[in-house]
């Protein structure tokens, strides 16, 4: 191997032109604006380790704009929605935002379901002042990020504490166990409301264990739990882990009752649960069993758009996301983004899948919490809660 | 006490889910020395080889050890002989190449099935088919025992039996030994090496096969991404009891279940995933060769 | 170019600062934001790949777990900022009466020294005990380090833990984030400089000296642990340094940002680009960034796409793109002179 001195000053003088040659190259790509079309960006996890979270949404968030497309566009023209894959990392959210923004032309932004992934790209949106609705992302950080930024679902405070609320009031709780993913920010914000919650109305939180998103043994947290006796078990995890869970904790002659949140809500958890997950309540944004057309039409229509796939929460989620920003754009007459910033600010009592929505002076969604119980390998309606 | 007691019993039974993958690894590092990054991920489509099989044979409205069988039959087949196709699509070219190489094209083995695996299978968890119902079947006070640990368990130590029998007492087996202790002199003597070689890959396979098979009935999820994180802690239980021995493997993977399952109920749960590399890294320092292995001349 | 080979070395410096400024001040006139955001990433990445050919290309040790060091960088310099960012710049201009550019420049500088330090001393902690092993051991063992770094951050509360950390300062007149082209290219182009310094020099024939016989330099009496030791821990400052850049020009540091796939993707820059190679290094990082930016409406297929052209360079070109050659203007010409040979070949 026969080694070359290299001067160093033809080194560096390499380095930006190569860079210069592939960021033009890059600036080329820009993308011309269509008059015709009104831009809606959408940034989701389609690859990576939430990818299916991600997928989900952006189903629902797809099949919104078909509907309103064949329902004659808006203001006269057609929506045209762009959606870059993030790869469940938080700089590819903030580089998909700014390309949405820049690049594509977008009049507002959908995304993303991480709060984490939200608070990346959020300050993007905000200083570019192009509104972002975001679907899932539960963190209440997220909104503060600025006055363009919205969310179409519960803060973990209005969730974690309600379902401290039931479980205390309507369940007699008095001793609970936490079970939580500690990868994953949604579960951690709810188990932190709900022990907050939960304490302050006299509670007592027994145990706090923690688990990481892709595990699939759970019985050594289940057992210490199992030592601390409690009377109920809140796991505010995804329907990815809490079927599993459920059932080891069986397994162990766990029978109090499990506690979740709207990550469980998925035709997955009643499939690997099965008869585990029989006597578990969890909090979500509506009811399956909901007989009312709004409810039923969407899971039909959703059946039928995704080849038979049952949505789950973040499917109705990115749906209502994407229904609430064409209502404001529709509202707000107009395609300037301040406009349509403003009519959004406005949204009051918006009728969503996930129940009606009023936009709070801090930019989130006000809706009832839905309290469902698992029994006999179905989903029931127990009461809604007021946040 | 009793917790003690489950704790344990709850870690010999995830032991043996590593035991099972670390048998695979165990062997073909020991006859090619070179780390199969892409086991877990072959550990993967064997559960996904299972799912779709007993799908469309309609296998789980008939529960029982027949279907068990046949949706073990099926994967191991096909992991078989997917795994011999890894070993010449990306190993067999490398073989002079310096050490490096395979290395890196097994880590894009790996990465190509996770994300050819998220296109083709979609990222959403998969809900394995019960082959087999589980019931409590021991129970010592409030310690219980289910039919499903017993069977890894069970599994996983015939597997050690039998693979054992295979490679101290047939030719092929003694075809491996002689490629394991020197591929050139083998070769003069006359041993076909590449035959030798995929044969090696295809059984190691097939044992990842049977992994995910059964690890799906006790843990019923399987997606594109399972096989990552088992994958690497069968490797480290595999050295754990030292690399290239069978009944290594199997003690290496069950010391890892218990020391998992120790730290998540004793220490904290947030830091199991931690102890495996801990492990890994102190049992490199101190005794390279791994509790029941021979010290290596060349190795480490 | 001998025209500049006459200049005096102080002066070529001033010429790069220039130059560097030139091309910042250029971006930023057409108001892209986006664009900038693909430049700083490239350019991060460009750090991560030179300073992982230093262990894996020049010295030959494989890591698998460079993105750990690129996270203690991020999260030192996002702690930094956040929990002390605020008052540490208040003192600089309210009781040392800096000017502000001035007070921020320093500021900017201290959480690099604090990213880089800190990275250099994890790689210590991590090297001594790994660097003893080898090949594919090695690779498991940075691998579970990468790892175990991961699940401490994720444990810590005072940074976020799983919800991730805003860089955001506690006092808003103070603006703890120092970003811009100018001050990510310099310290790039400055890191690449000081690894060409290191590897083209004599004592850099050490670390290519292990990578190709351990043995024979032992029994030249320097100790391979020391080299490979040393390789390590300037690769894994650099690697902090990038990400104190990281999460400087992101404002948003969690740990999603440095898993085991950013360790793979930088052993694929330097994979592709050629193992020893620092060209090589920088032009597989640039263009493996830019291009699934210009792929976006293929996105789905780019991680295959990835693992295939891993798979498919280790089996066509194990060297990669340059092997251990670099690209120089001179190689430049020659090759468009003579149009016979490939870019970078010895003549």
């Amino acid at each position: 191997m026969k080694l070359r001195d290299v001067s160093r000053a033809r080194l560096a003088g390499i380095t930006p032109g190569v860079v210069l040659g592939l960021a033009l190259a890059l600036f080329a790509c820009g993308g011309g604006g269509d008059r015709n079309v009104i831009k809606v960006g959408e940034f989701a996890s389609l690859t990576g380790n939430t990818a299916t979270f991600g997928q989900s949404s952006h189903k629902g968030s797809v099949l919104a704009f078909e509907e309103v497309n064949q329902a004659g566009g808006l203001l006269g023209k057609k929506v045209e929605l762009e959606s870059e894959d993030d790869q469940s990392k938080p700089e590819e959210a903030r580089t998909a935002v700014l390309k949405l923004i820049r690049q594509d032309g977008a009049v507002a932004i959908l995304g993303e379901v991480a709060s984490s992934r939200s608070l990346a790209a959020a300050p993007e949106a905000q200083r570019a002042h192009v509104p972002m609705v975001s679907p899932a992302s539960t963190n209440p950080q997220v909104t503060q990020v600025g006055d363009y930024i919205f969310r179409a679902c519960f803060i973990d405070p209005v969730q974690g504490g309600t379902m401290a609320r039931f479980a205390y009031q309507d369940l007699g709780v008095r001793r609970a166990a936490v079970l939580v993913d500690v990868k994953n920010d949604y579960s951690v914000g709810l188990a932190d409301f709900f022990v907050k919650t939960f304490q302050q109305l006299g509670g007592q939180v027994v145990a706090r264990e923690s688990y990481s998103e892709g595990d699939i043994e759970f019985r050594a947290q289940l057992t210490k739990i199992r030592e601390t006796d409690p009377q109920a078990i809140f796991v505010p995890g995804y329907y990815t882990e809490v079927g599993l869970i459920a059932q080891q904790a069986r397994e162990l002659g766990i029978t109090v009752p499990l506690l979740g949140g709207d990550g469980w809500d998925s035709p997955v958890t009643l499939q690997i649960g099965k008869d585990a997950v029989n006597g578990a309540y969890f909090s979500n944004h509506y009811a399956a069993d909901d007989p009312s057309e709004r409810v039923q039409g969407f899971i039909t229509k959703f059946r039928q758009r995704w080849e038979g796939e049952t949505p789950d929460a973040m499917a109705v989620l990115g749906y209502d996301a994407a229904r609430m920003l064409a209502d404001a754009i529709q509202r707000a007459g107009s395609t300037d983004p301040q406009k349509i910033r403003d009519a959004l600010a406005a949204t009051k009592d918006f009728p969503g899948v996930s129940g009606n929505i009023t936009m709070d002076a801090e930019r989130n969604a006000r809706k009832p919490v839905v309290i469902l119980k698992i029994e006999d390998g179905k989903v029931h309606f127990v009461k809604a809660l007021e946040p | 006490m009793e917790a003690f007691f489950q704790q344990l019993v709850n870690g010999i039974a995830w032991g043996g889910i590593y035991a099972l993958i670390a048998l695979g690894y165990t062997m073909v590092y020991g006859v090619l020395k070179l780390i199969n990054f892409a086991h877990g991920e072959v550990y993967m489509m064997g559960a996904m080889s299972g799912y779709y099989s007993a799908r469309w044979l309609g296998l789980s409205e008939r529960p029982g050890a027949a279907s068990l069988l046949a949706a073990l039959g099926i994967a191991m087949a096909f992991c078989a002989a997917l795994g011999a196709a890894i070993e010449r699509v990306a190993y067999r070219p490398l073989r002079r190449a310096p050490r490096l190489a395979p290395l890196i094209t097994a880590i894009g083995v790996s990465l190509f099935f996770q994300n050819a695996g998220q296109l083709v299978f979609g990222a959403d968890p998969k809900v394995a088919p019960q082959l087999l119902e589980t019931r409590e079947v021991l129970r010592f006070g409030e310690v219980g025992v289910t039919n499903l640990q017993l069977v890894i368990l069970g599994v996983a130590s015939a597997l050690c039996v039998a693979l054992t029998f295979v490679v101290q007492r047939t030719r092929v087996g003694r075809a491996m030994r002689a490629v394991a202790f020197d591929r050139e002199t083998a070769a003069l003597m006359g041993v076909p090496i590449d035959r030798v070689i995929a044969f090696t890959f295809a059984l190691g396979s097939a044992l990842a096969a049977a992994a995910g098979i059964l690890v799906s009935l006790s843990n019923p999820k399987v997606d594109p991404l399972m096989g990552l994180m088992p994958g690497l802690k069968a490797f480290v239980a595999a050295v754990l009891g030292g690399i290239g021995s069978l009944p290594g493997a199997m003690l290496g993977g069950v010391l890892m279940g218990i020391a998992e399952t120790l730290v998540a109920g004793y220490l904290s749960s947030t830091y199991r995933d931690a102890i495996a590399f801990v492990i890994l890294i102190v049992i490199l320092v101190l005794r390279p060769a791994g509790l029941l292995g021979h010290a290596a001349k060349e190795k480490v | 170019m001998p025209a500049e080979r006459r200049l005096p070395r102080g002066l070529h410096a001033v010429a790069l600062l220039l130059a560097l400024f030139a091309f910042d001040r250029a971006v930023a006139l057409l108001h892209n934001p986006y664009f900038s955001q693909v430049l700083v990433l490239v350019a991060v990445n460009v750090i991560l790949a030179v300073s992982l050919n230093l262990i894996l290309g020049f010295t030959g040790q494989f890591s698998l777990g460079h993105a750990g060091f690129f996270g203690i960088g991020m999260y030192v310099a996002a702690a930094i900022s956040v929990h002390a960012g605020g008052p540490i710049l208040a003192f600089l201009h309210e009781v040392l009466h800096l000017p502000l550019p001035a007070g921020r420049t320093l500021f900017f500088l201290l959480l690099l020294g604090a990213g880089g330090a800190a990275a250099a001393a994890t790689g210590v902690v991590v090297g001594l005990p790994s660097l003893r092993l080898q090949g594919d051991y090695l690779a498991i063992a940075t691998l579970g380090f990468g790892e175990i770094i991961r699940i401490v951050i994720l444990n810590i509360e005072a940074v976020g833990g799983a919800r991730g950390l805003s860089v955001v300062s506690s006092i808003p007149a103070y603006d703890v984030r120092y970003e811009g082209l100018f001050a990510v290219y310099t310290v790039a182009v400055a890191s690449i400089l000081l690894v060409a310094r290191l590897v083209y020099s004599t004592r850099g024939r050490a670390y290519l000296a292990v990578r190709d016989d351990e043995i024979a330099v032992e029994s030249l009496g320097t100790s391979p642990t020391r080299v490979k030791t040393e390789a390590f821990v300037v690769g894994a400052a650099l690697a902090g340094v990038a990400g104190v850049l990281f999460s400087q020009s992101q404002g948003y540091v969690h740990t999603n940002s440095f898993t085991f796939l950013r360790s793979v993707e930088a052993v694929a820059f330097v994979v592709l680009g050629g193992m020893g190679s620092i060209t090589g290094s920088i032009l597989a990082a640039s263009a493996l960034t830019v291009a699934p930016e210009l792929l976006r409406s293929v996105a789905d297929y780019r991680m295959v796409a990835y693992s295939l052209v891993m798979i498919g360079m280790m089996l066509l070109r194990p060297e990669g793109l340059f092997g251990t050659r670099e690209l120089t203007l001179g190689g430049l010409r020659r090759l468009l002179g003579r149009r016979t040979r490939v870019a970078g070949t010895t003549p």
